[in-house]
């Protein structure tokens, strides 16, 4: 039970990894660190760097605690510690 | 029918609302008064989460920053909505697996000790205080801008209206009315950007019409415009204007992030949803209303300052003659805060980036919210709508800061540490009466700013970014983090972060006091003050896990309750279990 439990917590950790990995490369990475070579390239009337800086984190952000919260409902019942009657 | 008496309709129907709403969800229980019950659905709670969020500063101010700072404000839209990424994984599933009423109550039974917890009360109060201060304000503001009443009288207004439905409703009262207070600031700040992206720009979406070409038939991108029009005048491309340099925009970011994640009163919302994968859900919610809105913000600033620009030069070299300017130019220079002045007496307003040349001696920044619909020649009840929704915004989120200062007294202070004995009822009569005066001191701060409410953002992000975040992200992330360790963390983080603010902002803002001098070449990497909380964040960090080295791991039974923590199942409804 204790170490079912102690993977769980591995899992999670591995995929909160991940989500924060790509939540900083579209912010820091591209709308900061990068900004300047992806202004070159242009998405409309916007410069790539400053659209990821304005628009394109903010929904990555959204996509990213989605896919988390919908993957973690998926990890609590593989290992069976979902909540009773959790459904709503 | 005249813009003044529509104003009132508008701003007053909402009020009648938030009243009807208050009387519905009236608190019967500590549980309803400090966590709605606890039944709260995730889609409901990500609206309040939304509009306890989104304060004066985001629905008037911070559009208004990005129609000046250009690629520089990006900061504030990934800063303030990065952090929600850092809640919904960090924090808040497992601080509502704890199941208790509130953030400095986490934080006294992690890390068994009432000095952590009272610590985590003060942290919570300086940085709720200060940031309610500038609710008042703009609720002071809102009022004597739109509806020609004194200053001190609308601040009154929005102190009764606060009163009625935090004070009966709680928790509850204050949930449904922000859900109302969401809906009708979103709409009234999403109408106006769109009528003004259809007319720059033929497309009806803001976030799309900010990267389409121009209406006028030139066929050029408006951003291309934009950065046309303010280089020509001298001025920083607006595109890739940045805010100090590289290194004070990353820890501006960061800090407003981790501040973010760290507030009181947004994360108590999270205690409010019946399970911890509401919890999760409740925050993707959240930042969906969120992004609504911070994504039409950049639209509204870039489009704003173009329709200005246009309105003071419409070709180039042919400027505005004074005596011509239109209404909206003449309401704003009654308030002070647009100012020309005809420095080579032409009678004609030249605006560029000299000063010895520039005649818009004044430009509040502020003004390009709330004036825009009447720069872009939009119908009154647009105008009005703005008025209510700047208001619904300052009172939602003012409800929700003093929530959260009156649990920490009224259920951590008094119950959790000096009266143990207090009963529910007398603890929910006390909850409403430290309310009341908690709302008594917010309007007389907001009447009389004291020198520090200048620096409020810096204070309360720092403090969040410093203290609260750490101590929370540790104590579900680490089993081992002991009392000991996490109070030195905490007080160190605030102490840096308090430090560097003071030393260049003076002491407790006070001007003259400043013992280092605020100029750009005395900061720290040139990290502004403002953005100073992420550092204050290692500092708590790096302090704490020393003090594990050094003083040992916390208690096997502390262990339990973190492993306890990071499980899902046997979550409860908060409630009292003392």
């Amino acid at each position: 039970m204790q170490s079912e439990h102690e993977s769980y917590w591995r899992e999670n950790v591995r995929l909160i990894t991940v989500c924060m990995i790509i939540w900083f490369t579209v912010s820091y990475g591209f709308g900061l660190l990068l900004v300047e070579p992806l202004n070159n390239i242009r998405l409309g009337g916007y410069k790539l760097g400053f659209w990821f800086a304005q628009q394109g984190s903010i929904y990555v952000f959204v996509a990213l605690i989605f896919y988390y919260s919908h993957a973690m409902n998926k990890l609590d019942k593989k290992y069976n510690v979902h909540e009773e009657g959790g459904d709503e | 029918m005249e813009l003044k008496t529509l104003t009132y309709i508008v701003v007053f129907s909402t009020f009648g609302l938030y009243f009807a709403i208050a009387w519905w969800a009236r608190a019967a229980s500590t549980s309803d008064f400090y966590v709605a019950g606890g039944g709260v659905g995730p889609v409901a709670n990500g609206m309040a989460i939304g509009a306890d969020w989104m304060s004066a500063a985001s629905f008037i101010s911070m559009a208004g920053l990005i129609a000046f700072l250009g690629y520089g404000g990006s900061v504030f839209l990934m800063g303030w909505t990065g952090g929600y990424v850092l809640l919904a994984m960090l924090l808040a599933p497992y601080l509502r697996k704890h199941g208790k009423f509130t953030v400095p109550e986490f934080i006294g039974d992690r890390y068994y000790s009432k000095t952590a917890r009272v610590v985590a009360v003060v942290c919570l109060i300086i940085a709720s205080l200060t940031y309610v201060i500038g609710q008042m304000k703009g609720v002071g503001v809102a009022f004597s801008r739109f509806m020609e009443v004194r200053y001190d009288i609308g601040l009154g207004i929005g102190m009764a209206v606060v009163w009625v439905y935090a004070v009966m409703g709680g928790m509850k009262g204050i949930t449904y009315t922000q859900i109302a207070q969401y809906c009708v600031l979103i709409f009234a700040y999403t109408v106006p950007a769109v009528f003004i992206s259809l007319q720059l720009t033929g497309n009806p979406i803001p976030q799309i019409g900010l990267g389409s070409t121009m209406a006028d038939g030139s066929g050029m991108y408006l951003l291309d415009k934009l950065d046309l029009i303010v280089t020509d005048l001298g001025l920083q491309e607006y595109t890739t204007s940045k805010l100090g340099n590289g290194i004070n925009m990353f820890a501006y970011t960061l800090s407003l992030m981790i501040g973010t994640a760290g507030l009181p009163h947004v994360i108590m919302r999270f205690f409010t949803v019946p399970s911890v994968k509401a919890a999760r859900a409740s925050a993707g919610y959240a930042l969906v209303f969120i992004a609504l809105l911070y994504t039409v913000a950049p639209a509204v600033g870039a489009m704003a300052r173009l329709n200005l620009m246009n309105t003071i030069e419409p070709a180039p070299g042919q400027n505005l003659v004074y005596d011509e300017r239109p209404q909206w130019f003449k309401d704003w220079e009654k308030t002070g805060l647009l100012q020309f002045e005809d420095k080579n007496g032409d009678g004609k307003i030249q605006y560029t980036a000299d000063d010895t040349t520039n005649e818009m001696v004044k430009v509040d920044r502020d003004i390009m919210v709330l004036a825009n619909p009447a720069i872009a020649n939009l119908p009154n009840w647009v105008i009005a709508l703005v008025a209510a929704g700047g208001l619904a915004a300052a009172l939602s989120t003012a409800a929700g800061l003093l929530l959260a200062i009156s649990s920490s007294i009224s259920h951590d202070l008094m119950k959790g540490v000096f009266v143990p004995n207090l009963t529910e009822q007398k603890e929910l009569l006390a909850s409403r009466i430290i309310m009341t005066l908690s709302i008594l001191v917010a309007g007389y701060l907001g009447l009389n700013p004291p020198g520090f409410a200048a620096g409020t953002v810096a204070l309360a992000f720092g403090l969040a970014a410093s203290s609260i975040f750490p101590a929370l992200m540790m104590g579900i992330f680490s089993r081992t983090v002991s009392d000991k360790a996490a109070i030195a963390g905490m007080c160190a983080g605030i102490g840096v972060t308090m430090l560097y603010v003071f030393q260049h902002k003076g002491i407790m803002f006070i001007p003259g006091t400043s013992f280092m001098g605020g100029m750009e070449q005395d900061w720290f990497f040139g990290i502004s003050p403002n953005a100073f909380g992420a550092v204050g964040a290692l500092v708590n960090f790096s302090v704490a896990f020393l003090m594990v080295k050094l003083t040992g791991p916390a208690p096997d039974e502390i262990q339990h309750l973190v492993a306890n923590l990071r499980i899902p199942s046997g979550a409860k409804a908060a409630a009292h279990e003392h």
